[in-house]
């Protein structure tokens, strides 16, 4: 059993928690994600490492409110215990040889490509963050961003905070006026990590896109996170947990990803709403 | 009294209830039919059937004992060698093991031998109730990686000689196989944790989300102050076909299939794990993980379930008696038939179709079979012209396993062969000192008896090396 030790809430459905999980937390790094399970008969899911401290042996994660086990564990107090909870898992996002980066990152995924770019900052890379939330009260670590990043740009959809637009569009300003990026990384959802990859494509940029596909358990063992990748005219298939998170943008198959994710929707949208009400009712 | 040229016949569950339920299928001798099968061993002086058991259990004392109704006498001599018999007298292929050697199958049908162990074993969990005690500590600490049958014998024997062990389990449920592949209706959850349960009364420590290689290493283990390791990570890591089609929604590996619902209980009413359920299944290939893969599809509700496997049914590696069960539950075996592509649902006028993506159906090929190759079997050939479509809504890829890359690829030194199984010596001894592997992660996948014997032959080992 692995304890809350701290809880915060950063927006309406996004949720801050930091678990006693020394092991994780002495190994973790940036872009390796652990699994838990919130109790006994709960569905295994997967989130990022938003943080760790070695010395208090405790990990951090963001979570977003989506469905039935979010759900449950955004119902969990200070205090309380996970059940179970594995990591780190997958491979450590590359940082070597890169001295200016663009982070890109969408909603929840601002979560995890925050310790990505605190990394880089760490290591003394130039470092440019765009940030893109759909409206302005599902806005989160603007400050954290802030302080790790030399230039950091806010976006909402809808216009209710900072710039109003997608994430695409200081991106290929940027570019256009002629703007060096050695990697640009990006994190969120699919069909934003799809078209940050079509946008610096002209301009030959390297893109690493974070996939998250559906998991189980996180070693290698299911094969139900696969993606296919095409290299060198081949196509091939990798497990996201082992072989990733972290992708070449370039040789995803993004449409087929985008129609894996939705295997299970009409369940999990059920499943939500049966739990939904089990915590309205208690 | 001539004997019986018949072994005792099973009880089961009716073909037609049992399909539609995850209770067990086979339910086990009763006493009475137990003392009548004993009664068949005819305690031959050369012990043929021992030889045929890859851990040598001393069956004709055994079953001498349950001729006498000592049930908890055979059990003894059972456990002497076997750490796992509920889970070998349910799962063992005794047809091409122990029982292939037995005097009275040379002109009748051979001893129930691995009925008569599991009626012993369950009579002993049924009528013993106290555990066996911890013995006193050797001071010597020993970390087990994985906790499939190879650790767990591993582990337990090490135990018993006063070792302090830990083992490590990436997974939060104990077993390995026992737990995630192999089905509730074969082999019950319940007996496997009462063997961890056993191994935690005799001192041993199970610390399960631990990954080894990510959590923790090898090298960090032995910084912990552990002397040796021994490695029964067995071969998860699922094959694909790489044919058209894989990546649709409803096509699975088997071992997605199975953990979705065995170890994530998606059998179950009220499950958190979702799977997909009904409609019609094809499972591609022919051993026993087709079999648990295509009989959970049917208890799942699946209206149709087929089986597609390129080669006859004498090539076809199942147990006989799994055959016979799954054949017995209206699973279509469709033989000599190998498949080129699966074909999924697309509505070129409305990207936004919600059934976009999913598997329609699996198109096939005949196969004819042709010269033996180099393994002997006779190598299936596809008929020119005879492609047919199964119209099927879910894919289960049952096509074999190989030894998971994580332990290797973490530990420096540590060698491989070709198929990525760990290359040891008749002790278990990898390329690194002090470091022991087992089971399927050295054989590729295999029985749960070869990896519990892999388990006691390095179990042995350690002690000598670390005890001198
Ligand atoms: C490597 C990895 C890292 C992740 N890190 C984070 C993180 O740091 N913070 C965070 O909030 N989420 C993260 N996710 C996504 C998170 O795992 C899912 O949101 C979670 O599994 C949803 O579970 P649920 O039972 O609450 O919802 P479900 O009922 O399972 O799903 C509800 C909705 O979410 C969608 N969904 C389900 N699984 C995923 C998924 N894996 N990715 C995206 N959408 C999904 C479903 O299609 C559905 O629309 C990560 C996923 C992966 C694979
Ligand atoms: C569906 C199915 C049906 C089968 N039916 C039969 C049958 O009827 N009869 C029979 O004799 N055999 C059968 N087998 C084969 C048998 O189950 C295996 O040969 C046996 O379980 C192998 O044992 P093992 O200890 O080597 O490994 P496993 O049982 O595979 O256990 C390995 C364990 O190690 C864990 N692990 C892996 N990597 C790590 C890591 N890095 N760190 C920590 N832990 C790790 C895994 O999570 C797992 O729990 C079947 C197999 C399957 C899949
Ligand atoms: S362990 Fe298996 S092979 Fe050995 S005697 Fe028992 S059933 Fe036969
Ligand atoms: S060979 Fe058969 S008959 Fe002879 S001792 Fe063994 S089980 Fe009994
Ligand atoms: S989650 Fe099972 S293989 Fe990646």
């Amino acid at each position: 059993m692995y304890k809350i030790v701290r809880k915060k809430v950063l927006n309406p459905t996004v949720t801050q928690m930091e678990i006693e999980a020394p092991l994780v937390a002495a190994k973790a790094k940036p872009g390796q994600f652990i699994i838990l399970r919130t109790d006994e008969e709960g569905e295994r899911i997967p989130l990022t490492v938003a943080g760790t401290d070695p010395q208090e042996g405790t990990v951090k994660i963001i979570f977003q409110i989506v469905g039935a086990t979010t759900e449950r564990l955004g119902h969990k107090e200070e205090g309380d215990y996970i059940q179970d909870f594995v990591g780190p898992l997958g491979v450590p996002t590359h940082t070597d040889g890169i001295k200016k980066v663009c982070i890109v990152g969408g909603g929840v995924g601002c979560a995890i490509a925050m310790p990505v770019a605190q990394e880089f900052h760490r290591l003394g890379a130039k470092v440019t963050s765009i940030i893109g939330f759909r409206s302005k009260d599902l806005l989160i670590l603007e400050d954290e961003f802030r302080e790790c990043s030399d230039r950091l740009i806010v976006m909402t959809d809808d216009g209710s905070y900072a710039r109003h637009g997608n994430v695409t569009v200081p991106l290929k300003e940027m570019l256009d006026a002629g703007e060096q990026f050695d990697q640009i990384i990006t994190i969120g959802p699919l069909i934003m990590m799809k078209f940050v990859t079509l946008t610096a494509k002209p301009f030959g940029v390297p893109v690493t896109v974070s996939m998250n596909p559906i998991m189980i358990d996180g070693t290698g063992m299911c094969g139900g996170c696969r993606l296919t990748l095409t290299q060198d005219g081949q196509r091939v298939t990798k497990f996201a947990c082992v072989d990733g998170p972290d992708f070449n943008g370039y040789e995803v198959d993004f449409d087929e990803a985008m129609s894996r994710g939705r295997m299970y929707f009409g369940y999990e949208r059920a499943a939500h709403e049966e739990t939904c009400r089990l915590f309205q009712g208690a | 009294m001539p004997i019986d040229p018949k072994k005792n016949e099973m009880p089961v569950q009716a073909p037609e209830v049992r399909a539609r339920n995850f209770e067990e299928v086979a339910l086990g001798y009763t006493e009475g039919i137990a003392l009548k099968e004993a009664a068949r061993c005819l305690n031959c002086k050369n012990r043929p059937c021992v030889e045929g058991c890859p851990v040598n259990v001393n069956i004709p004392d055994f079953i001498a004992k349950m001729k006498e109704g000592d049930f908890e006498g055979a059990y003894a001599v059972i456990s002497e060698t076997s750490s796992l018999p509920a889970v070998c007298g349910r799962v063992c292929p005794q047809e091409t093991q122990c029982e292939s050697r037995c005097t009275l199958g040379k002109k009748f049908e051979p001893v129930g031998i691995g009925r008569l162990e599991r009626f012993a074993a369950d009579w002993h969990n049924a009528n013993v109730k106290e555990k066996p005690q911890a013995p006193a500590n050797n001071g010597h600490r020993v970390a087990v990686v994985g906790s499939g049958p190879s650790g767990l014998t591993c582990a337990g024997d090490l135990a018993k000689k006063g070792f302090s062990v830990t083992v490590f389990e990436a997974l939060h449920t104990a077993g390995g196989v026992l737990v995630y592949g192999i089905p509730e209706f074969r082999l019950p959850k319940s007996i496997v944790a009462k063997e961890v349960d056993t191994l935690r009364a005799l001192g041993v420590d199970v610390q399960t989300n631990v990954v080894v290689g990510k959590t923790l290493t090898i090298d960090e283990i032995f910084e912990m102050g552990y002397e040796a390791v021994f490695v029964g990570s067995g071969a998860g890591l699922p094959n694909f076909m790489n044919i058209p089609g894989e990546a649709l929604k409803g096509v699975y590996s088997a071992n997605e299939y199975l953990t979705r619902s065995n170890l994530m209980k998606a059998y179950r009413d009220d499950p958190r794990t979702p799977i997909m359920k009904g409609g019609s299944v094809a499972v591609v290939g022919g051993g026993n993980v087709a079999m648990d893969a295509a009989r959970t599809a049917l208890r799942l509700g699946a209206d149709k379930v087929y089986i597609v496997y390129r080669r006859s049914m004498e090539e076809l590696p199942a147990r006989r008696e799994e055959v016979e069960h799954a054949q017995e539950e209206g699973i279509d075996f469709r033989l000599l038939c190998n498949p080129l592509e699966i074909l999924g649902y697309q509505n070129p006028d409305d990207p936004r179709d919600e059934r976009n993506g999913f598997v329609t159906g699996i198109r096939c090929i005949r196969m004819e079979l042709g010269e033996p190759d180099a393994s002997g079997r006779r190598r299936p050939v596809p008929i020119e012209g005879s492609e047919f479509v199964l119209d099927v809504d879910t894919v289960i890829m049952a096509i074999g396993t190989s030894p998971n890359p994580l332990i290797k690829s973490t530990t420096e030194g540590l060698e491989v062969n070709r198929r990525g199984g760990i290359i040891v010596n008749e002790d278990g001894l990898t390329s690194r000192e002090n470091v022991y592997a087992g089971g399927d992660a050295v054989t590729g996948a295999a029985t749960v008896i070869s990896a519990m014997g892999a388990g006691k032959v390095a179990a042995k080992a350690i002690s000598e090396q670390l005890l001198g």
